[in-house]
């Protein structure tokens, strides 16, 4: 019975948090489309997420690019098919690795640092400041974070790619004996507009998440530091298992024929 | 006089925790009232309650004869424009300069340029007795004294009708919390507004208000003039104001 009990516990715990990450979702966007617009928040944002991701998404994805395009050269080489080298560089890279590993980066740093950033003020009583101060704090937080994510991560994931591909390119003409132009030439020939634009609407879904699950667990943090370090490891988590399972639907809506 | 503030019959729980148990207040216009009791009783879920911070599950709440009980988002902002608060830690938003956190209701809640809620924010920081130098430091570089001197001078930026103190004197030695006291009482009177503190500290109390309430166990166990409190002939209120150990208040060691 115990078990039952604990199973039933376990449910009805998990569905109020559904239920309560749903209300916060539906509430920031209803503040979305509502007045004050902070531009200025939302320019700080952009920098912090965006632009100061750049070093280390593009870290990883000139290592993810060089790395398949070594690993298709091997593996490829055991059919006689090293020359598709390019084509599924810039195939995985766009369509799959380049937003997933930007998102699952951009997951690590950003996530954390919301939820960190807003649990505290949460336990320090600066979001009931807020809220004296006759500011709505989802407008004034949550809604300059969101937006930035969205906006930036289909250009980080932009750069990426290009990175990543660039990465394959180096060790493609430089270890591996393949000619520059023909390398470009292939890729650019293989590329479909749709691979591009079906990672950076991912992006944008990936950057949504980041963004929501580092305000949500920040906001509802409690307790003292101990509250804050566990809100911070549950944005970080739980953005990434959401990364994943949103890239499955993703590919499955996006891909299907 | 008119009710700035009322309360009827306010209940709010926790789970199974009650912690408002039925809260019958009236606070006059212009007046300062203090609901003393210790920690865990309820003091500042009253003043949350009042806020919008949180919602009562039972009972009114009254501002200037307007029910506020459950009114909610954009149709609650003029109302909060009524209200200044002074936090127990200070929450100063530690991302901004001194001044900006004291202007900032003006700039974010009613649109005032920067520039001019800067010289309101100086003006006000003057007030607290401290000078315009420190309008350009971080939050993170203050005393505790100054911060609660920051924190009552943004509270009384926007010159609020309404004014909430939480704890003004906690973790302040006694001269501090003495200063702080003092600017309580001379800020109130030069804004005019009306005050409701909660605080345990009685000699912050005993200063800063005309009305003391006592909350023990969710409920105002007395209300009466300052100036009755050592005659209340209450029981919780003798054992509470003279710290004793023994008497009819129990301390709950869990919640």
């Amino acid at each position: 019975m115990n078990i039952f009990a604990g199973i039933g516990r376990a449910t009805l715990t998990l569905l109020a948090q559904i239920g309560r990450l749903t209300q916060f979702t539906g509430r920031t966007l209803a503040a979305i489309v509502s007045r004050p617009f902070y531009g200025r928040l939302l320019g700080q944002q952009i920098m912090r997420i965006g632009y100061f991701s750049l070093p280390v998404v593009g870290l990883t994805a000139l290592s993810t690019g060089a790395v398949l395009a070594l690993q298709i050269y091997l593996g490829g080489n055991r059919y006689g098919a090293e020359a598709i080298v390019p084509q599924i560089v810039v195939l995985g890279i766009t369509r799959e690795l380049g937003p997933v590993i930007a998102g699952l980066m951009v997951a690590g740093r950003v996530s954390a640092a919301i939820a960190a950033e807003i649990g505290t003020m949460r336990v320090t009583e600066q979001i009931d400041a807020l809220t004296t101060l006759a500011t709505n704090p989802l407008k004034y937080l949550v809604v300059p974070r969101l937006v930035a994510a969205v906006l930036t991560m289909p250009l980080l994931t932009a750069v990426g790619d290009s990175i990543g591909v660039f990465g394959g390119y180096l060790v493609s003409t430089y270890d591996l004996g393949f000619t520059g132009s023909i390398y470009l030439k292939n890729t650019v020939d293989f590329a479909k507009t749709e691979d591009i634009t079906s990672g950076l609407i991912k992006a944008a879904v990936f950057g949504f998440i980041v963004a929501l699950m580092g305000c949500y667990n920040g906001f509802n943090s409690k307790g003292g530091a101990q509250g804050v370090g566990a809100a911070t490891t549950n944005a970080v988590v739980s953005a990434s298992i959401l990364i994943l399972a949103a890239d499955f639907v993703l590919t499955a809506v996006l891909f299907h024929k | 006089m008119t009710a700035k503030i009322e309360l009827i019959g306010v209940k709010k729980r926790f789970g199974p925790k009650v912690v408002l148990d039925g809260i019958d207040l009236v606070i006059d216009k212009q007046s300062s009232t203090v609901i003393i009791g210790g920690s865990g009783t309820g003091k500042s879920v009253c003043i949350k309650c009042i806020l919008g911070i949180l919602t009562p599950d039972e009972g009114t709440i009254l501002i200037d004869g307007q029910d506020v009980t459950r009114l909610k988002g954009a149709r609650r902002d003029p109302l909060m424009k009524k209200f200044g608060m002074l936090f127990q830690g200070g929450a100063l938003f530690d991302s901004l300069p001194v001044w900006e956190n004291v202007a900032f209701g003006l700039i974010q809640g009613r649109g005032m340029e920067r520039r001019k809620a800067r010289d309101v924010a100086i003006q006000k920081l003057a007030k607290v007795g401290l000078t315009a130098d420190v309008a350009y430091l971080s939050p993170s570089e203050l005393s505790g004294g100054m911060q609660k001197r920051v924190g009552l001078a943004r509270a009384i930026a926007a010159d609020p009708e309404i004014i909430f103190f939480d704890e003004p004197t906690t973790g302040l030695d006694p001269i501090m919390a003495d200063i702080i006291n003092e600017l309580i009482v001379s800020t109130v009177k030069d804004v005019g507004a009306t005050t409701l503190s909660i605080t345990h500290d009685m000699a912050s109390a005993r200063k800063i208000s005309d009305r003391i309430a006592m909350l023990y166990k969710g409920k105002l166990v007395w209300q009466g003039p300052t100036s009755q409190i050592d005659n209340s002939g209450n029981e919780f209120v003798d054992q509470f104001i003279h710290g004793r150990a023994v008497g009819p208040i129990k301390m709950e060691v869990r919640g």
